[in-house]
């Protein structure tokens, strides 16, 4: 990758990451000049700072965790694959994709990834169960502050009680997809990406 | 109408209902005027292309009457379903401007129509709809405003619903807008706020109402449809042009929404499949507007209307007869997606957010100002102004989506769970968050209740009276009141050994306080055997309720808690009508948490009855204690803490004392006895036992709790003692574990009437000290 912002991604490197994403060469295109927009060092790799710049991202209440999900375990800076691994999640899921490839890995923006997006979201120490602290802590980012921490604490009692399968009062991965099955996951967990 | 769904699917559902609208009136009339030309058309139905476009108008409307009939009883998916219904709401506009602007040029004579007035046509286009929807929208918001302040006129809540919508109808209609779009804007608009700001009552008057005026519009309607179908010198039949126009509404429906499909899905997340599409096209059925559109054209102006009459009547018939009894068969066939009708969970709620935010801020980073984006700015101007505005400042405060589907979960289980017949304020560890909801109901969860209470305590689900928790739960003070006053059930607290030494506690003045209640009240039972009054209904249920628990002193101790919970004086009555009726159930004489629920209970009760035995009796809110046959005394019906301490309580202990029967004391040495091979904990039995024994008359001092360590095979020094501890709030530690052990020993009588004696008095006392908190 080039340092200069308006630099050329490599043709291999597009073909990779269209095959591991799936994106099509006009979105990947589109979403590199983004990068590079975003990435103020100009050195191609993204750090926390570069995103905390959006303005948006400051009033979402789960912004700082989004943030988080792009970079992985214990590292700083993000490159565009990573970057785009990440965008990958929130592509929408086509109908011919479905009968793709049986075989190969799953692609990123399966039901199943979206849901495991989401509930990394939630599962902070990765333990891979969300406890009811945990659920404490996202409920009290998404509550407005009218409620009281009592009653937060019975919603996520409730919460739990009603995921809650095994009886080990957390929700683990298969008790989330278990909760969700009825909801169009496919739907509310993707965005257009232009072409 | 879901409100988020319709957002989220503007964009198809505006596409085919412009469009599609456009498309199916142009091509219907268009293909029409061809069958006339073809010659297929009687040459008597004299009708030119403006004609047949008019015609191709009016009969090209996809009804929302029609279309919310049918697909109700069908259940498709959420989102076929809204697709379908928003269409046939928001087509009106473009029905309405196609027929106006058709019209007109037919009057006109089509050699006069110029080109302007078909550009004047399509921007009329634009200020019909623009102009329904913004009427609609500033009656929504008045609306919303004036159900802000209706707090104490809750009465004409329904009423101005009801006016300012159909005034919203009533001003578009008369600006010549489209009256249908305003109407739905005003609902749409205003949904949100009102619902926050009229009482449950109004919003299920309003519902109800709703519908049954909605019920009876249609039923007219399409009577009226079925009349002029009789009525013969309205229409004429041509077959031509009958089967010709139920051909190519059919066909060029479905050949539009394939073409739309195609279109849209290039932009949709989730495309909409063939089977969608054909259930889409089969499901567009017409209906009442068609045909007033039809009576209302001009004879002499169009003179080929009754023919025109004639084919709406058939084609109305048609869709709504065939297509819409067979939809339903066609939806099976073709295995078209269910909407799957499952209870909201909280889960679902709080996912569902968290995944809003998440798209918003992915969108954020993208950089792509997309829908999520606008529907999140939309959200924040409007919890910032809006409904700050529009909103009461109570409904305000607590708004919020998660809370809301927490608190109807709660009410639902709630529901749910006295239907069943529990007693919501019977269970144990009552914990309320202390936030007023709307209705000023103290919110529990209970769920957590009722985990928390399923592992022992009372969860007497055969309890009395269940209806009384209506009038209590609407105190949210008294809630707290009770939560403070309460006697907690022992479960809840440790048993620990070695309670004699420990310093003294709520805990310990609570046991306390319970035990001499009990003692009292077993004593002042033993009078009531001289009027054979027998209250063994609660025992079978307590039986039930006594045998799941291993420690019967934890039974007792939590029954303990219930009597003052009763809040209710006058339900007395209710409660000895209860009583009564099992007075023919098998006695059993063991299990001591029977009686104790049977005195705790019933405690009022028997003081009624008593009285009814003696005195007309007035439901005195706490009897006196009865001792003896001849009718009480002033002074023992006088409200005991009215009279000052002490003097009751000495007085009836006098009288007690003399009347403690034998059997009573061996009762009670069984008891004791019995206890020792209970399962209960050993640290708190061994050191009770020696000190079980009642001290002996006349110990008025505070310091009651040593005098419990008396025989009990001495004379009763309880109600004294008990008087004074009941009365004194600050005790001195160490008898818990005792009287905890006692409890049960009453158990073992054989008789468990009750007097209220005393034990009431102080029962009252307790409570009535709580209730001057």
């Amino acid at each position: 990758m080039g340092s200069r912002a308006s630099s050329l991604l490599r043709d291999e490197e597009l073909e990779e990451i269209k095959k591991e994403t799936g994106f099509s060469h006009s979105q990947i295109t589109r979403l590199y000049s983004r990068f590079t927009s975003l990435d103020k060092g100009e050195n191609g790799t993204l750090s926390r700072e570069d995103f905390q710049r959006i303005p948006e991202l400051a009033i979402n209440p789960l912004g700082d965790r989004i943030i988080n999900a792009f970079f992985s375990e214990g590292e700083d800076q993000v490159n565009f694959r990573g970057f785009m691994r990440t965008l990958a999640h929130f592509r929408p899921i086509e109908d011919n994709e479905k009968s793709k490839d049986v075989n190969g890995p799953e692609p990123l923006n399966s039901r199943s990834n979206k849901l495991h997006f989401a509930f990394r979201l939630y599962d902070l120490d990765k333990d891979d169960k969300i406890s009811r602290d945990e659920l404490l802590q996202v409920l009290r980012m998404m509550v407005g502050v009218n409620i009281s921490d009592e009653q937060l604490g019975s919603i996520a009692d409730r919460t739990i009680q009603e995921a809650d399968q095994d009886g080990d009062s957390a929700i683990s991965f298969t008790e989330f997809v278990k909760v969700l099955e009825k909801v169009d996951v496919e739907q509310k967990m993707s965005i257009r990406f232009l072409h | 109408m879901p409100s988020r769904l319709f957002f989220d699917n503007l964009g198809a559902i505006l596409t085919y209902a412009v469009v599609g609208t456009l498309w199916n009136a142009f091509t219907t009339g268009v293909a029409l005027w061809g069958l006339q030309q073809a010659g297929l058309v009687a040459p008597r139905v004299q009708a030119g292309l403006l004609d047949f476009l008019l015609f191709g108008s009016l009969i090209s409307a996809v009804d929302p009457v029609a279309v919310l009939a049918v697909f109700e009883e069908v259940h498709v998916n959420e989102t076929l379903f809204i697709i379908v219904f928003g269409e046939s709401l928001l087509n009106d506009a473009v029905t309405v401007v196609l027929y106006k602007v058709c019209n007109s040029f037919v009057e006109m004579g089509s050699a006069n129509v110029q080109a302007t007035d078909y550009l004047k046509g399509i921007a009329s286009l634009f200020v019909v709809s623009l102009g329904g929807a913004a009427v609609g929208l500033v009656f929504a918001f008045l609306l919303a405003l004036t159900t802000r302040f209706t707090k104490r006129v809750r009465i004409i809540e329904p009423l101005l619903v009801f006016l300012l919508a159909y005034a919203a109808y009533l001003t578009a209609e008369m600006a010549s807008l489209s009256a249908i779009l305003a109407v739905t804007m005003c609902g749409l608009g205003c949904k949100k706020y009102v619902e926050a700001n009229i009482s449950h009552k109004s919003r299920t008057a309003v519902k109800y109402t709703m519908k049954t005026l909605a019920s009876c519009a249609e039923t007219v309607i399409f009577m009226l449809l079925g009349i002029s179908a009789v009525d013969s010198s309205k229409w004429a039949w041509d077959s031509g042009l009958v089967l010709g126009t139920l051909f190519f509404i059919l066909f060029f429906r479905a050949l539009g929404v394939v073409l739309q499909t195609w279109v849209l899905n290039q932009f949709r997340l989730v495309p909409l499949d063939k089977i969608d599409q054909v259930v889409m096209s089969y499901g567009g059925l017409r209906g009442a507007v068609a045909f007033a559109l039809v009576i209302l054209l001009d004879r002499t102006k169009v003179p080929a209307k009754d023919y025109f009459v004639a084919t709406t009547i058939v084609v109305v018939f048609f869709t709504v007869i065939v297509q819409g009894l067979t939809i339903k068969p066609l939806v099976k066939w073709l295995k078209v997606k269910r909407s799957e009708h499952h209870k909201p969970t909280l889960n679902q709620e709080l996912h569902e957010h968290t995944f809003d935010h998440i798209l918003a801020a992915v969108e954020d980073v993208v950089g792509h100002h997309g829908y999520h984006y606008w529907r999140d700015r939309w959200e924040q101007f409007d919890k910032k102004y809006l409904s700050q505005l529009l909103m009461r400042r109570s409904a305000y405060r607590i708004r919020d989506q998660i809370w809301d589907v927490y608190y109807r979960l709660n009410i639902r289980d709630a529901i749910s769970f006295v239907d069943q017949g529990g007693h919501i304020l019977s269970s144990a560890g009552l914990t309320l968050p202390s936030m007023p909801s709307r209705n000023s109901v103290a919110e529990t969860s209970v769920t957590n209740l009722l985990r928390e209470s399923g592992s022992g305590a009372c969860l007497d689900l055969q309890v009395i009276d269940t209806v009384r928790s209506g009038r209590d739960r609407e105190d949210a003070a008294m809630h707290h009141l009770l939560c403070g006053g309460l006697y907690k059930p022992r479960r809840r607290y440790k048993a620990s050994c070695g309670r004699h030494f420990i310093s003294e506690d709520a805990q310990e003045r609570q046991d306390k306080e319970v035990f001499q209640q009990n003692m009292k009240r077993r004593l002042e039972s033993f009078k009531s055997t001289k009027h054979n009054i027998c209250f063994t209904k609660s025992k079978p249920r307590l039986r039930k309720a006594g045998h799941k628990k291993k420690d019967g002193v934890a039974n007792a101790e939590a029954t303990n808690g219930k009597p003052p919970r009763d809040l209710g004086f006058q339900d007395t009555a209710a409660v000895i009508l209860t009583v009564e009726s099992e007075e023919e159930e098998s006695d059993s004489s063991e299990t001591e948490k029977e009686d104790d629920e049977g005195i705790i209970f019933v405690a009022r009760a028997t003081s009624e009855v008593l009285q009814e035995g003696k005195v007309s009796g007035s439901l005195e809110v706490c009897p006196s204690p009865r001792i003896i046959p001849p009718s009480p005394t002033c002074a023992e019906k006088e409200l005991p803490w009215k009279s000052g301490q002490g003097d009751l309580a000495v007085y009836v202990s006098s009288e007690t004392t003399k009347i403690v029967p034998v059997d009573m004391q061996t009762g009670w040495n069984q008891s004791i006895s019995s206890l020792e091979s209970l399962a209960s904990p050993p640290c708190t039995q061994a050191p009770t036992l020696t000190r079980l024994p009642p001290h002996p008359l006349g110990i008025e001092e505070p310091q009651v709790p040593p005098d419990l360590s008396s025989d009990p095979r001495s004379s009763f020094a309880f109600p004294p003692s008990l008087a004074k501890a009941g009365r004194s709030r600050s005790e001195s530690s160490a008898d818990i574990p005792q009287q905890q052990e006692l409890q049960p020993l009453m158990g073992h009588k054989d008789h468990t009437h009750l007097s209220p004696g005393t034990a009431n008095s102080h029962w009252c006392i307790q409570f009535n000290r709580g209730s001057r908190l």
